[in-house]
């Protein structure tokens, strides 16, 4: 068991032909992913990665011929709303968009419409997600986790694959990992993917990375609080970053209440997370939980 | 990206918005010719003497007169034009007036707030509303936060009259200003929808002693990341407003932000850059900035990033904190080498290179001969290089 994808996931990757697409598709592919299917319009009927991977012009179609259900996107910014849409309405039942830079006004529209087709988005503005040694949805380095059954939700590419570092240091492998992107609107929340790992039977442990700007990692406690039962750590970065600028992420912004890193480690903290005060502290912390638990 | 009051007035003006308007100058030479403009089209005898400045808050800083004749507004005009105008928004620096705004004059009845913006929570536009303009909104929503209507829009319907009509009522109009009102808050989501805006904000919208609802202050920050298809407000981009070394870092990709500290730092990824300046303090130094390097970081960007934090010089003690994931570590190694012997650093150099290659860029290091201090994990990075910074 893992959450969202694993070794049966039948991934379409949109935007296949590109410089990125090509790169980390072929990447994904010496991961052990099931790539089924690419889509670039205009390229369809052609294989391309060594011939592996057939191209179509359509998600549509390519769900037809092959049975995608998954997608990840790697098409430019212009266009990456209308992916995530074009994949929702194809009948895709998990999105990651790894695309930088999408226009937040498109992404307040393509989250009204995945919520209403039941589709799982995940980002964008995100490194993707990793079920270890199955499925490697995304652009993270597949080499650094180890099997095993920490759950790990992020907000930033880097800070996870430093958590993951951290975990295999001290014994900890991972069951999934997920980067859910660092923009103010996303699809599949932090609380989402609690949810997810609480669920799992395989996972037994929660690792949470968060950041300065929105509610997200507060709503996510909160729930924590009353419903799950495995031990958590959690980590909030940008505790000396300065209000009102923005920290690389669109949603990086501490804007004031209680979207600071001090309020948000105060209230983890009140709901029963253990939150590491220095990020060296991460998988020392989980481990410790772990043996209490 | 934000922009001048009269660059988003003339945004509301396209969208039809009623506009307090003037015209612009930026040389002393120019006060009078601009006055006497202003005077003359608008049929006025006084007039409003504003600074230009990105920041809020300039009216109680000194930055905008009232000036009941030209005699009396072209000395505003001087002594605006130039000044170092502080508020609560610039910090102790202050911001540098390059640009002085002159407007018409209304006579005011009543003062009204309104803005649109993003409720990240509930991903969705609230539009909020107050019969208290005039003053900072948060205090009101601290003291009195009933005084504050708000409507959450729907991205797929967009605004609804019915949702225009509750904010008219909530700002107790009636007749035509009630209708008048209505219309320029549609208007307004239309415009905030249309130039990608993140927010638009109106302090006050007034209600004139003649009954016309005007609007006299606009702040409008635009989405970065859609500027790709609004070419003209790109262009409405004042680089005098922002950082020198931010700008600069900015042509290469690099996404810098001073800060006040002694120790300087390069990280991949947002994150772990926070993180990394997180760990700094805890160590007991103070971090001199935020560099993000992206996602690829060549020797090219190294060397830029090197440059552009030894301009900063507070900077005691550089740390390079890199996990490579796509961005490959002996890549970042080459690039500090390049940049630490083309460069000549002056101050000690803590460089944690983790993941993708990281063996070989520790080779790469080792070779080098450069003067580098090796760390192994963020907490032993952090404390190397705090410190380095501190002479021990």
């Amino acid at each position: 068991m893992s959450i969202l994808v694993n070794k049966d996931s039948r991934i379409v990757v949109q935007g296949i032909t590109g410089s990125e697409g090509q790169f980390h598709a072929e990447q994904m592919l010496d991961y052990g992913t099931n790539i089924v299917a690419g889509v670039t319009p205009g390229k369809g009927g052609i294989k391309t990665l060594d011939d592996r991977v057939p191209v179509f012009n359509s998600v549509e179609e390519a769900v037809e011929q092959t049975g995608a259900n998954t997608s990840i996107i790697f098409v430019p910014p212009p266009f990456a709303a209308e992916a995530v849409i074009e994949a929702s309405f194809a009948g895709i039942k998990v999105v990651v968009c790894i695309t930088e830079g999408v226009p937040v006004h498109d992404m307040l529209k393509v989250k009204k419409v995945v919520d209403q087709n039941g589709t799982r988005l995940v980002g964008p503005n995100c490194p993707g997600i990793i079920t270890v040694d199955e499925c490697k949805l995304g652009i993270m380095p597949g080499f650094i986790c180890k099997k095993g059954n920490i759950g790990v939700i992020s907000k930033s590419g880097t800070l996870t694959y430093e958590a993951i570092d951290q975990l295999v240091n001290v014994g900890l492998g991972q069951t999934t990992a997920i980067g859910i992107g660092g923009d103010p609107i996303i699809g599949t929340t932090m609380k989402d993917c609690i949810e997810l790992f609480e669920a799992d039977p395989e996972t037994k442990g929660i690792v949470v990375i968060g950041e300065i700007g929105g509610q997200m990692e507060i709503e996510a406690a909160r729930w924590a609080k009353d419903n799950v039962s495995k031990p958590m750590v959690g980590f909030i970065a940008g505790q000396t970053a300065p209000p009102g600028r923005r920290m690389g992420h669109a949603g990086a912004i501490v804007s004031g209440g209680d979207d600071t890193a001090e309020a948000k480690m105060r209230i983890l903290g009140e709901c029963g997370i253990a939150v590491a005060e220095s990020v060296a502290d991460i998988g020392n912390l989980m481990k410790a939980a772990m043996e209490k638990s | 990206m934000k922009i001048h009051e009269y660059q988003g007035k003339k945004l509301f003006a396209d969208f039809g918005m009623p506009v307090q308007d003037g015209y612009v100058f930026e040389k002393l030479e120019d006060a009078e010719s601009t006055i006497k403009k202003v005077q003359a089209d608008f049929n006025t005898e006084d007039v409003v003497v504003k600074a230009q400045i990105h920041a809020g808050g300039r009216g109680k800083g000194g930055g905008v007169k009232y000036s009941p004749n030209f005699d009396k507004a072209l000395e505003n005009a001087k002594n605006i034009l130039g000044m170092n105008l502080k508020t609560h928004q610039t910090g102790e620096g202050g911001q540098l007036v390059r640009k002085v705004y002159v407007t018409e004059a209304y006579d005011i009845a009543e003062e009204y707030y309104a803005a649109i913006t993003l409720d990240r929570s509930k991903g969705m536009d609230v539009f909020m509303v107050s019969s208290e303009g005039g003053v900072e909104i948060e205090k009101v929503a601290a003291e009195t936060p009933e005084k504050i209507a708000k409507v959450w829009i729907d991205p797929l319907l967009g605004m609804k009259s019915f949702q225009a009509r509750k904010l008219a009522y909530a700002l107790g109009l009636k007749g035509d200003a009630f209708k008048a009102a209505m219309k320029i808050l549609m208007q307004m989501y239309h415009a905030y929808q249309s130039i990608d805006a993140t927010i638009v904000e109106v302090n006050p919208l007034i209600l004139t002693t003649d009954g016309r609802v005007i609007v006299l202050d606009a702040k409008v920050n635009l989405d970065d990341n859609a500027l790709f298809r609004h070419k003209d407000i790109a262009a409405m981009r004042d680089l005098n407003e922002e950082d020198p070394n931010e700008v600069e870092a900015g042509k290469f990709n690099l996404n810098y932000i001073k800060l006040d500290g002694n120790v300087g730092c390069m990280v991949n990824g947002a994150g772990l850059a926070m993180a990394t300046m997180d760990i700094i303090k805890l160590a007991g130094g103070e971090p001199a900035n935020f560099l993000d390097v992206g996602g690829t970081a060549s020797a090219e960007t190294v060397k830029n990033g090197f440059r552009i934090i030894l301009s900063d010089e507070n900077v005691k003690a550089v740390l390079i904190n890199i996990f490579g994931g796509i961005v490959r570590c002996d890549r970042v190694a080459n690039g500090v080498v390049q940049a630490v012997t083309e460069l000549g650093l002056k101050v000690p150099v803590v460089v944690r290179l983790e993941g993708t290659n990281a063996k070989e860029a520790q080779e790469i290091l080792a070779k080098s001969g450069v003067d580098i201090i090796p760390a192994v994990g963020m907490k032993d990075a952090a404390q190397k290089v705090v410190n380095a910074a501190l002479g021990n």
